[in-house]
């Protein structure tokens, strides 16, 4: 009982960490942005996206590339809405619907694809 | 102050995108990592997105927004459980520890 108590506490502690470090730590801007935040905020959407793309090099099945490619397209639509705030335009939100309906239809193709079946039943 | 408020929103999406993608890393079955990444990745991107609606206002952006969040949590579990049906039809172990395979008992009763 007690380990597994200490190892979830260590685990939260690490990811906790690992969030202040990426909110603090000084990341060469790409563009001249308003708002240090939201470019720290880029920087840890890149995390999670590179941590998608180990799953994606490393499943054992196709059904984890599946999974990760589908949680890589939602990631790109949090992206988008963090790009329409400091650059003021509105056309990143419609990327980003675009991109959701896009990764939808490519998921259940994927899904289809797996199941053994043809594109046209 | 609605700044503020929308930076919290953000951050908390942010939060919730990182644990969904750690789970994917971490656990150790096809079912359990679509279980962990569909769930907390659509509602940190659901965050971030209210974030978004709260800092820019009723304008364009803000309601482009909430259509997407609307768009977003009616379309990713159904292609979650598309490509649940699909593993399992695919012949995907589940990992050692399961208790039960509710979907496998249906089919073998139902043929």
């Amino acid at each position: 009982m007690k380990p597994k108590f200490l190892s979830w506490f260590l685990g939260l502690l690490a990811v906790s960490a690992l969030l202040l470090f990426a909110s603090i730590y000084p990341i060469p801007s790409l563009l001249k942005w308003q708002s240090p935040f939201l470019s720290h905020c880029f920087f840890i959407l890149m995390i999670c996206f590179g941590l998608c793309l180990i799953r994606l090099m490393r499943g054992p099945t196709p059904a984890d590339r599946a999974v990760s490619i589908d949680t890589m397209g939602i990631l790109i639509v949090g992206f988008c809405a963090i790009l329409s705030i400091p650059t003021g335009r509105n056309w990143y939100i419609d990327i980003a619907i675009a991109w959701a309906l896009q990764s939808f239809i490519g998921a259940l193709a994927l899904a289809k694809y797996l199941e053994g079946r043809g594109f046209d039943e | 102050m609605s700044e503020i408020v929308g930076y919290i929103f953000i951050f908390i999406g942010l939060g919730f995108d990182v644990f969904g993608c750690i789970g994917l890393i971490r656990l150790p079955d096809v079912y359990n990592r679509l279980q962990a990444t569909t769930k907390c990745v659509t509602l940190g991107t659901c965050s971030i997105l209210l974030g978004t609606v709260v800092i820019q206002g009723f304008n364009t952006t803000g309601i482009k927004a909430l259509l997407c969040i609307i768009f977003l949590i009616l379309t990713a579990p159904v292609a979650a459980h598309a490509l649940a049906r699909g593993a399992h039809r695919s012949g995907v172990k589940l990992c050692d520890k399961s208790v039960c395979d509710k979907y496998k008992e249906d089919k073998e009763g139902s043929s």
